[in-house]
């Protein structure tokens, strides 16, 4: 059949720009370089920013693993997955250390990447600053000049309303001690794997036309005030249901039927790993 | 005994609305009746303003409504920006390590500069305290986010600087963690001037403070700043219409009319004989 696009589906302009783009990002980290989001065959809003740093940095050789939530499985992971192969023919695959790029919603993978890898996250809100400031040129303001007292001070009140930090997913960051960055929603949990990573995070907003990015090496803070610390979520001992690992992210699940709470691996591929490496073993609870 | 280096000196500054023209200085002021330029119809609302703020002083400009004094203020604070003008400091190295700032003029710095002279050196007192509150932010909060501006990341010590400003402003300490929205227009002034004064600031702007305020207020909170003044050596800009504000508080005194300063000189001097017609009619006016 004679294929009636470019290889990657956009075309070879378009994925030059964005790549200059991908190179600002790394060159400036976590600043949010604004590119020119092109259309695709899925509506903004549903990972067409991963998508398009996907389809421009993807090569024939490479392996693909796309994650929703974690998940290998779930549908909008499935269909990008299968649009990027269709366009491509590049393999793909559930196993994090196979893969050569992964994209993502929401999580990072639990095992670690390596150097040979890059990181592509879905990003719906890339300006961190947004909840404390509605209006975009007042946002870049206050990048520009490092401005950053008011998302301080939102920390702090809710520090002294509700002796906890309210904010759960979408932990604002301090990357390389410059730029306040949105690390997309990914839970607490994933912040600390940004932090001097092996890896090459790309973050995509299709919507909001931005791109930015964590190179290797970076140094990646959580915001936190010296007498309250940042943490992770804690499962207070909770552990995965399938395969019995206490030290992953978990969902909480309820069952409909028992009405019972029980607890499953987040990120289902190494879930399945762990099965597969005691012989297909499940637990039982 | 050597000279005493004004704190803060002030060369030609003009800030003109519009898009100005050459002929926009010598159609207005005081001799013309305006502030709106003749030929292009911009507005200027002070030009050519000059003086020196010492250490330890406080400075009083008076004027009408709209001669230009709350414009000076807002564009010493940085709120606006100057169309020309110099201003210096004096010892920037004092507060601002490693930087290069001595003997600049600080309108030509860059906004981030101009922030950290702002957040190490001056604090503001507006008339209106929706302008220097967060209404929706906790009083304690308010003081915190100046605090934070100065790299404070220790929750408990930003509390304890709260308390110690709020008690400093006898504003119960209690009521800390409400929002300034909840307190009534006195109390608000005095939380502004308590977060005004959380950086420790060496130079304190205070823009028709007691206006709006009834007289008993009026006259607490007067006092409150002549206290805070002694006790921590500020140097003050206090801009007001009320002569009877500027005779309590101030030793110096500028007069503005039109976007010009008209008169300068001692307080009392220019209270008892003042020289300008426009003050004279200031002053025989008071009630």
């Amino acid at each position: 059949m004679k294929q009636h696009y470019n290889f990657a589906f956009i075309d070879e302009g378009a994925k030059r720009e964005i790549r200059r783009k991908i190179l600002k990002a790394v060159a400036i980290p976590g600043y949010q370089v604004p590119f020119g989001s092109r259309e695709l065959p899925i509506a903004r809003g549903w990972g067409t920013g991963g998508i398009q740093i996907t389809l421009s940095v993807i090569g024939p050789d490479d392996v693909l693993k796309v994650i929703d939530q974690g998940c290998d499985g779930s549908v909008n992971a499935v269909n990008i997955k299968k649009f990027v192969s269709a366009v491509t023919g590049v393999k793909t695959t559930t196993d994090t250390v196979e893969a050569t790029v992964i994209q993502t919603r929401h999580r990072i993978p639990e095992e670690k990447m390596t150097e040979e890898q890059i990181l592509v996250l879905q990003v719906p809100y890339p300006e961190a600053l947004r909840t404390v400031e509605p209006s975009e040129m007042e946002t870049r303001r206050m990048h520009g000049e490092a401005d950053y007292s008011r998302m301080w001070l939102y920390l702090y009140e809710d520090v002294v309303k509700y002796r906890e930090i309210s904010i759960g997913a979408r932990y604002p960051v301090m990357v390389n001690g410059r730029y306040i960055m949105d690390p997309s929603p990914i839970p607490r949990w994933d912040i600390p794997k940004l932090h001097m990573a092996d890896t090459l995070y790309l973050f995509g907003a299709g919507r909001e036309k931005r791109i930015y990015a964590i190179p290797p090496y970076t140094e990646v803070k959580p915001l936190e005030f010296e007498d309250f610390k940042f943490r992770v979520e804690d499962f207070k001992g909770a552990s995965c249901m399938r395969c019995g690992s206490t030290d992953t992210f978990l969902d909480e699940i309820i069952d409909d039927a028992t009405g019972k709470r029980i607890y499953l691996c987040s990120d289902t591929g190494y879930c399945d790993k762990v099965i597969e490496s005691r012989g297909g073993q499940q637990c039982r609870q | 005994m050597p000279p005493i280096i004004p704190i803060i000196e002030v060369k030609n500054l003009t800030k003109i609305f519009g898009n100005g023209c050459p002929h926009c200085r010598n159609s207005t002021g005081p001799e013309h009746e305006t502030n709106m330029c003749s030929n292009c119809g911009s507005v200027v609302a002070c030009s050519d303003v000059f003086f020196e703020l010492y250490p330890g002083e406080i400075l009083g400009i008076v004027g009408e409504s709209g001669s230009g004094k709350s414009t000076v203020v807002k564009l010493l604070h940085f709120d606006w920006e100057a169309t020309s003008g110099e201003m210096y400091i004096q010892k920037p190295e004092v507060r601002i390590q490693n930087s290069d700032l001595d003997g600049k003029n600080l309108f030509l710095l860059s906004p981030y500069q101009k922030r950290q002279i702002i957040n190490s050196f001056m604090g503001i007192v507006y008339q209106n305290p929706h302008l220097g509150l967060r209404m929706d932010v906790s009083s304690g909060g308010n003081i915190a986010e100046r605090l934070i501006m100065a790299n404070w990341k220790n929750i408990a010590m930003m509390r304890g600087r709260a308390s110690e400003l709020l008690e400093k402003t006898e504003i119960p300490v209690e009521r800390m963690d409400e929002p300034p929205r909840n307190f009534s227009g006195g109390m608000q002034q005095r939380v502004q001037i308590a977060k005004a004064l959380s950086n420790n600031p060496l130079i304190l702007f205070l823009d028709e403070v007691t206006t709006g305020l009834d007289v008993s207020v009026q006259a607490r909170v007067l006092d409150l700043i002549r206290n805070l003044q002694r006790e921590l050596n500020l140097s003050i800009i206090l801009v007001s219409h009320d002569l009877g504000v500027i005779r309590l508080l101030t030793k110096r005194t500028v007069v503005m009319k039109y976007g010009r300063i008209v008169e300068t000189g001692l307080t009392d001097q220019i209270l008892e004989d003042p020289q300008h017609p426009y003050t004279q009619i200031l002053v025989s006016s008071q009630l």
